[in-house]
This record gives C-alpha cells, sequence and structure tokens, in this order.
C-alpha cells in the first residue's frame, strides 16, 4: 500500500513526484511507457509562457503566472536550460488593435509584470524579420524558453533521488475506490495506494471517470511543428505570436534553449489519443501561418517536424482537486497550454491537497538540488582537459552535429531514471537531434547502450516496446 | 601551440589523396585529422566493387580502394590523428579538436585542406508527414549496420530516392535476405549512375517507380507501412493514386550535403548551389590558404574524381606553404554555369595560376539526350563536344588549356552550357 499513486511520468506528474518528495511518504509513479516525457511534455512549443492569454480569475491563469515565477529558481536548483527571451504578441492590422489592447489589459489583471504594447518603429528594432504588416505588438519581457525534455526529467529524477519509485512499462488499466483509498489494475499487477494522483494528460478523463460521476472529457488538440537547423536559430530572438484574429489563431516562431529555431503549432481536435503523426495539411498550413508575423522564415532549414496532442477539456480549464465524489483523487487534468509553464505550480497545487488529505508532514532531508548532464563544451578548456584526463570518454564525440561525448551518453544512461532507449539519450543529450537526425551517431549510441544494459544489439529500441532498430543479421533467413 | 604546413580535415578519399600529393609535392609537415576509428572514410562501408577503374585501372572494392590510399599515407609517414574530432578551424588557419588522449588541443596551420565530405539528407528534411517510428534509415546508416557490422535493419524494405546510395543498398539488402519492395524516386529520372540502376535493380527485379514518393509513415513503434503516389511535375502529389506498401524499413537515398559547418565558421564562403565552398583554380576558397576538395566540395559520382581532384588540392595546398602563390594579383576570370548546367567547379580561374590542363567539374539539372556541351569565351563559343545524353546523376567534366585562356587576352567570362542538338 502506497501512501501516493501518481499516473503519469510527463512533467505534471513529475513536478507532482517532487513536491509530495519534500513530505515523509511512500510514492510510486506508474507510466506506461518506458520513460519519463514521452507525450506531450516531449511535443509541444518549449515556452515558458508569461500568462496574458488565460481568463482572469481562471485558475489557468493564476497557475501560469505563478508557475513563471517559479521557474527562475527551479531552473537555477535543478539545472534546467531556461532563458527569458521575452514574448511578442503582433497584431497585424489596425482593427485588431482593440483586441490587441485587450490582451494587455488581460495580462495586467493576470499579474502578469512589465507588459507594455510596442509600436512598429521599435518592433522592427527588436525583430528585423518581423512582418511587413506587423502595426504594434505586445511585449512581456517575462516570456520565456525552457528545454522542456530537462524540466520533465530533472523534476522526475530529483523525485527519484528523494525517494519516489517510479514503474516504467506500466499501464494503469482500472482505478476502483476501496475502503482504504484506491486498488489500481495495471499489465503488472495491482497497485493500491490512499490517494492518486492523476496526471495522465490525454488520458485523464478516462481515470477520473472511473472514480466520479462528474464526468469529463479531454479531446487531444493535435499541434504539429517545424524545427529548424541551428542556422536558422537567430532569425528571431524573441518568441514571435500572431494575435488570435481575422486569420484564426497563430502558429509562433521562436529560439529554443539550443539554438534552434521553432515554428507552430496547427491546433486541431482529434479522437485517437495516439495519433501523434504529422500530416500534410498541418505541415503545408504551418509553412502559410508562419508567415503572418514573421517573414520569409527560412523553411529551407527544417531539420524535423513533429506533432504532440494537448490535453483539452471540455472547458478549457485546469481542473486540479479531488472530486467531490471521490477524496483522495486529484485530478491534475486538462492541461494543455500553458501546463508546461504552470507544470511547477500544479505540482504544488496537487501535492498541497495530498499533504492535507493525509496529514503528510516535511521531510528536513529534501534535497532540492540536481545537476543535468555535464556538458564538456561550458567548461573551460582547462577544465574540459581536466576532465577528459580523468574520464577519457568525454573525449570521444558521437554526435558530431550537436557535438556529444561519450562521456555524456554514459552519464545519461547511468543517472537515476537513466536513458533506456535512443530517445532517452537523445532527450537528455541531444545525441541525434541535430541536423542529420542521427544517420551518423545512431549504430555508436546504440552500441554504447547495449555494453552498459549488457545486452545485444537486437534489444536496443527507438522508444520502447517494439521499437527495435535491428530485426536480425545478415543473411539470417537465407 | 604546435604547427604544420599542411593540416588537412577529414581522413576518408578526399584527404588521403591530398596528403599523398602534397607530400609528393615536397612538403614534409601534413596532420591529417579523422574523427572515426580508422582512415579511409565512407569508403570502409562500400563493399561493393566498382571502385578504381581510373585511378589504378581495375576493379576493387571501397575498403580496397581506401587501403591503397593509407599503405600510401602510411609509407609516406604523414602523421594521422584518429578518433580525433575538429571542433573549430579559425580564419587565421588555427584548426581546434578533441579526442581521448590530447583533450582539446589547437595547432596552428600554413594550409588547411577542407575534407570533411558530407552527409546524407534525413527524413526531417524532406518533410514526408507521418509517424516517426524506428525502421527510418538514411541508406548509409543501413549501409553502415549492413556491411561493417553484421546487422540486419529490417526484412521488408521500401527505398525512396534513387541517388547511388540507394541503388546499391537495395542490392546489398536482398543480398542479405531483405526483400526490397520498391525504389520511389521523386524526380521523373534517377538520382544515381545508369550502371547502378542496370547492376542493383534490374538484374535483381526490384522496381523502381519515377516521380513517386512517400506520402505518409504509418506505424507508432516500429514501422508498419508507407503510403507511395505518383507526383505532378511540380513534385506534388496526386491525390488517388496512392498506393500502400507493408514494409518493416524505409530506406532514404535523397542526396547528399557537403558537411560545411567547420568551414562557414572560418569565414568560408558557400555556393547556394553546391551547399560548398567557391573555390578557385587551385581549389582555395575566399580564405588565402584555406582549400577544399571531395564531397565537402561538391558530391561526387565516382571516387576516382575524388581522389583526381584532392590530389590537386594536395598540390595547390603545397605550393601555397612554399609561398609560390602568395601574390594575388593578375586577372579572374569568372565561370558562368548557364542552359541547365547547374554549378562549375571551380567557380573562378585565375589563368597564370592554373595548370597547362585543368579539368572542370559540372553537373546538369535535368536529363538532356542528343546535345552538346558548349563552352564560350565571352561571346565566342570555343568548345562544342556532342553528347547523347547528360543526367543528374553524372557528373560531367570539360578541361581548359591554359595555353588557350591566354590567347585570349581580357577574357572575363567563361560559359559552360548545354546546347540542344
Amino acid at each position: 500500500m502506497y501512501d501516493v499513486i501518481i499516473i503519469g511520468a510527463g512533467v505534471t506528474g513529475s513536478a507532482a513526484a517532487r513536491e509530495l518528495s519534500r513530505f515523509h511518504a511512500k510514492i510510486c509513479v506508474l507510466e506506461k511507457e518506458e520513460d519519463v516525457c514521452c507525450g506531450t511534455s516531449k511535443a509541444n512549443s518549449a515556452i515558458v509562457h508569461a500568462g496574458y492569454d488565460a481568463e482572469n480569475g481562471s485558475l489557468m491563469a493564476e497557475l501560469n503566472v505563478q508557475g513563471n515565477r517559479m521557474m527562475t529558481q527551479l531552473a537555477e536548483e535543478l539545472d534546467i536550460p531556461f532563458v527569458r527571451n521575452g514574448s511578442l504578441v503582433v497584431c497585424t492590422a489596425e482593427a485588431d488593435r482593440p483586441a490587441l489592447e485587450a490582451l494587455h489589459e488581460r495580462g495586467v489583471k493576470n499579474g502578469v509584470e512589465g507588459l507594455r504594447i510596442v509600436e512598429r518603429e521599435e518592433l522592427v528594432r527588436m525583430e528585423p524579420h518581423i512582418s511587413d504588416q506587423a502595426q504594434a505588438a505586445l511585449y512581456a519581457p517575462t516570456g520565456g524558453i525552457i528545454c522542456p525534455f530537462r524540466l520533465n526529467i530533472a523534476m522526475a529524477e530529483n523525485a527519484c533521488e528523494n525517494g519516489v519509485e517510479f514503474q516504467f512499462n506500466t499501464c494503469v488499466e482500472n482505478v476502483e475506490k476501496t475502503e482504504e483509498g484506491f486498488r489500481l489494475r495495471t499489465d503488472r499487477g495491482i497497485y493500491e495506494a490512499r490517494c492518486v494522483v492523476n496526471a495522465a494528460g490525454v488520458y485523464a478523463d478516462r481515470f477520473h471517470n472511473m472514480v466520479s460521476g462528474r464526468k469529463i472529457r479531454i479531446t487531444p488538440r493535435k499541434g504539429e511543428y517545424y524545427l529548424l537547423d541551428r542556422t536558422a536559430g537567430d532569425y528571431v530572438s524573441r518568441t514571435v505570436f500572431t494575435l488570435p484574429g481575422r486569420y484564426g489563431k497563430g502558429v509562433l516562431v521562436s529560439p529554443t534553449v539550443h539554438g534552434n529555431l521553432i515554428v507552430g503549432p496547427t491546433a486541431h481536435d482529434i479522437g485517437d489519443k495516439e495519433a501523434t503523426n504529422t500530416t500534410r495539411e498541418g505541415l503545408d498550413e504551418l509553412a502559410v501561418k508562419c508567415a503572418a508575423a514573421v517573414k520569409d522564415v527560412p523553411l529551407r532549414q527544417v531539420i524535423t517536424s513533429f506533432a504532440g496532442l494537448r490535453a483539452h477539456e471540455d472547458g478549457h480549464e485546469f481542473l486540479i482537486g479531488e472530486p467531490d465524489d471521490a477524496p483522495g483523487f486529484v485530478d491534475c487534468a486538462g492541461i494543455e497550454s500553458p501546463g508546461l509553464t504552470a507544470s511547477p505550480a500544479i505540482g504544488r497545487m496537487a501535492a498541497r491537497i495530498v499533504r492535507d488529505r493525509l496529514g503528510l508532514t516535511e521531510k528536513e532531508d529534501f534535497i532540492a538540488v540536481g545537476h543535468d548532464v555535464l556538458r564538456p563544451d561550458r567548461l573551460s578548456v582547462q577544465e574540459r582537459n581536466d576532465l577528459i584526463r580523468r574520464h577519457p570518454e568525454y573525449g570521444t564525440v558521437i554526435c558530431r552535429c550537436e557535438t556529444v561525448t561519450e562521456g555524456e551518453i554514459l552519464d545519461a544512461i547511468r543517472r537515476p531514471l537513466g536513458a533506456r532507449s535512443l530517445d532517452g539519450i537523445k532527450r537528455r543529450t541531444r545525441a541525434g537531434m541535430g541536423r542529420c537526425q542521427a544517420g551518423f551517431c545512431s549504430p555508436r549510441a546504440m552500441e554504447i547502450l547495449a555494453r552498459e544494459l549488457g545486452t545485444g544489439m537486437d534489444r536496443i529500441t527507438k522508444s520502447g516496446g517494439d521499437s527495435r532498430f535491428i530485426v536480425g543479421t545478415d543473411k539470417d533467413s537465407l | 601551440m604546435k604547427a604544420y604546413d599542411i593540416v588537412i580535415v577529414g581522413g576518408g578519399p578526399a584527404g588521403l589523396a591530398a596528403a599523398v600529393a602534397a607530400r609528393k609535392s615536397g612538403t614534409d609537415s601534413i596532420l591529417i585529422l579523422e574523427r572515426e576509428r580508422e582512415l579511409g572514410g565512407i569508403l570502409n562501408q562500400c563493399i561493393h566493387s566498382g571502385f578504381g577503374l581510373h585511378t589504378f585501372n581495375e576493379e576493387l572494392t571501397g575498403p580496397e580502394y581506401a587501403a591503397r590510399f593509407v599503405a600510401e599515407v602510411k609509407r609516406l609517414g604523414i602523421e594521422y590523428r584518429l578518433n580525433t574530432m575538429v571542433v573549430d578551424i579559425s580564419r587565421d588557419k588555427v584548426v581546434t579538436s578533441v579526442n581521448r588522449e590530447d583533450g582539446m588541443f589547437s595547432v596552428r596551420a600554413g594550409a588547411v585542406i577542407l575534407a570533411m565530405g558530407c552527409r546524407e539528407r534525413s527524413r526531417g528534411a524532406l518533410n514526408i508527414p507521418g509517424y516517426r517510428p524506428a525502421g527510418i534509415y538514411s541508406a548509409g546508416t543501413a549501409q553502415r549496420l549492413v556491411n561493417r557490422e553484421g546487422y540486419l535493419p529490417g526484412r521488408r524494405v521500401v527505398i525512396l530516392g534513387s541517388g547511388d546510395i540507394g541503388l546499391i543498398m537495395a542490392r546489398r539488402m536482398t543480398l542479405e535476405g531483405a526483400r526490397v519492395l520498391l525504389v520511389a524516386e521523386l524526380q521523373p529520372y534517377s538520382g544515381g549512375l545508369k550502371r547502378n540502376i542496370v547492376q542493383c535493380l534490374d538484374d535483381y527485379g526490384i522496381p523502381l517507380k519515377l516521380s513517386h514518393t512517400v506520402v505518409d509513415i504509418q506505424g507508432k513503434e516500429r514501422l508498419t507501412g508507407v503510403t507511395v503516389a505518383r507526383v505532378d511535375a511540380s513534385g506534388k502529389p496526386i491525390p488517388g493514386t496512392e498506393e500502400q506498401y507493408d514494409c518493416d524499413t524505409l530506406l532514404l537515398s535523397v542526396g547528399l550535403i557537403p558537411e560545411n559547418e567547420l568551414s562557414r565558421g572560418a569565414g568560408v564562403e558557400i555556393s547556394p548551389v553546391t551547399s560548398g565552398p567557391v573555390v578557385n583554380e587551385s581549389l582555395e576558397t575566399n580564405i588565402e590558404g584555406i582549400f577544399a576538395c571531395g564531397n565537402v566540395l561538391h558530391v561526387h559520382d565516382l571516387v576516382d574524381y575524388v581522389s583526381e581532384e584532392a590530389s590537386a588540392a594536395g598540390r595547390s595546398a603545397a605550393e601555397y606553404v612554399r609561398g609560390l602563390s602568395a601574390d594575388g594579383a593578375g586577372t579572374v576570370i569568372r565561370m558562368n554555369p548557364a542552359d541547365g548546367v547547374r554549378y562549375t567547379v571551380p567557380f573562378l580561374i585565375r589563368p597564370e595560376r592554373m595548370d597547362e590542363k585543368m579539368t572542370v567539374r559540372f553537373r546538369v539539372g535535368s536529363v538532356c539526350r542528343d546535345c552538346y556541351v558548349s563552352v564560350y569565351f565571352d561571346g565566342e563559343r570555343v568548345l562544342h563536344r556532342r553528347r547523347p545524353v547528360v543526367a543528374p546523376g553524372e557528373m560531367e567534366q570539360i578541361v581548359l588549356e591554359k595555353e588557350k585562356i591566354l590567347a585570349h587576352p581580357g577574357l572575363e567570362v567563361i560559359t559552360v552550357k548545354i546546347e540542344e542538338a
């Protein structure tokens, strides 16, 4: 019997796990995938929103602004790449100016600091590639960009270090109320807990509806993206949004913390909660829409495209808390944008609800600090050479596009909740995330992973399950 | 900081040939920096034959071809470092690298020869929609797994792109027991050599569908299938022409991109057409003393031409460090690729500096039958050579003679074009 079971090791579940690990409690996270950060958390805009979008007085607004404020300290504590590069919402027609002003006003009421409207002249100075139609923009200096993988992984690693158990490849099939709390049937046996945190992303409605009569519905809202080469990474320096208006909801153009340029997302409601495929229509739509706020986006520099599914709840609001007919079952449902930004605040809120329900007390030995994979290129030449002398594997470059060494890959595999697949290595080190998209480094990364896991090359997967790279040996069927 | 007369970035066919030629031209102090575990570059995984017909008058495999140059490099006592990744080349020719033994180290070069080769265009760059499962490989990655490591990456294969590596891999996968269902090519012509279409597809009954592309990729974990459709003249898929292929593997052979990130860092001017450096008759870039050759300069079809070009770069670099070409003045003639010719290498010619005979290499933009390759000195046609067919997949070349150029004082532009019969 656990005190708390968290369903889902995405950014929300991992934030809740970290916040709960501050307390004396027996906690377990159940994740159906082979790693943390495998769903919506890995496929989004990687933006820390300022908080002007959400409706005044909504929980979404409150947690967005809180999450944004928490991010500086969290990024420092857990060594997460995070930059407050500022964001701009661009108005491209004088007719839309009232909407821009309304957005400004909404942001101020939500408590967003430093908001102001910049006129075209200043806007062009700030962003030389801004659209010729751009009239003015709402500038939010608190907007930022973050590594969504590291944010998720860092909180999970930290929770793990503070005693939270993680079970991967464990899919929850049913949740039922019991005298003592809840019984969860999984494909790997029965788990019981006094409290459950439902952080199941697009599946959160399924679990909620198993224990509560107040039904909710989560619709996957697909967002497709382009990622561009580093050579295009400084095309804009702030995150540039289009004011929702005549052209519908626009797409953003933003640098990433790793120096790439990201363009997206589309927004289409779909039925299939697993349909993370990109579509011709979606990609074509992006190519058209990105031109609204930024001109001549160099789409020839695209190195990959991907799609993520937002967990859109019918009321477009974060549902955080216990349904009145299921005390002890704490929903974190409807976590769509700005969910990544709000995640630290959502985790804290969920943890406080559980604390109050179970009467948990704080630990004195909570470890607040975590470290990212050691990056030799952040060291001075002297430090780097000292490192290579002690650990020669930091002198062997495996991923040439992102300059990732064997030492970093080993670190990613050997650390708590370490990588078990090539995608796991990629999210922790960036190996394979560059312009050749793992063409050169995947055989070597596979070799290192097989050696470390003490298994054969034919067991190495891209992302767990049946995603194997190798099906046999030469001539084995002849 | 250690200094060398010539530092060569890359120990593949281009780097090796450049090193050998530079040594034979009298330069003693040469260093080759190679990121892989051995010299020879991509040839080490090209275990099929067909290499060396021009250079050695015999048919060798890739590793055999490389071995001849490696033996020569060793015989000549040329210094090289393996497992060494160059991370920076500065404008003033300081080359910074990293490896296990030396850590981060910099060397000062009298001349630098860029010989980094190229990489394969990835699925992402093509914008093929669909899922992102395991089972999608660039043809070269699959070639490495199969030929060097003995692993089969899949059993039912569709290949997109008819570049030479894709064609070679169609045959290789078949020989290793996989079934190749189709090679689909976006263009109305193949991107590879004619001989490879015959020897790798026709001989094995593998269908090639021109003007076709992959429009959807299925499979959440491992690839389960792809949808292929015909495309119109502008390359857009035609609705209603979709065909479904159940397969576990998609190989991509959709183009090679010269790897010039280091060159850009050094301030080398890059041609938007070749994605390689803009070079003159000496294969020297806009940065004095930095030379380029092989696939980093432009993508070649035959390694024999890489060796030939790289030897020229090696000789030029040797002359440069001996101070024979210190003076940069004199006339500069611009090469002008026109009417079906996409580019020429070199891009510029200084007649005083050129050899008695100089090879100009180029590629055409589309297939053209019964045509002429013509060369004009300003307005005057000086060469008009009949060709039964020219194709983008096969590199073309002409030879310019110094004597003839010098006989045209005031010559400004040499135009190379394809003319119809």
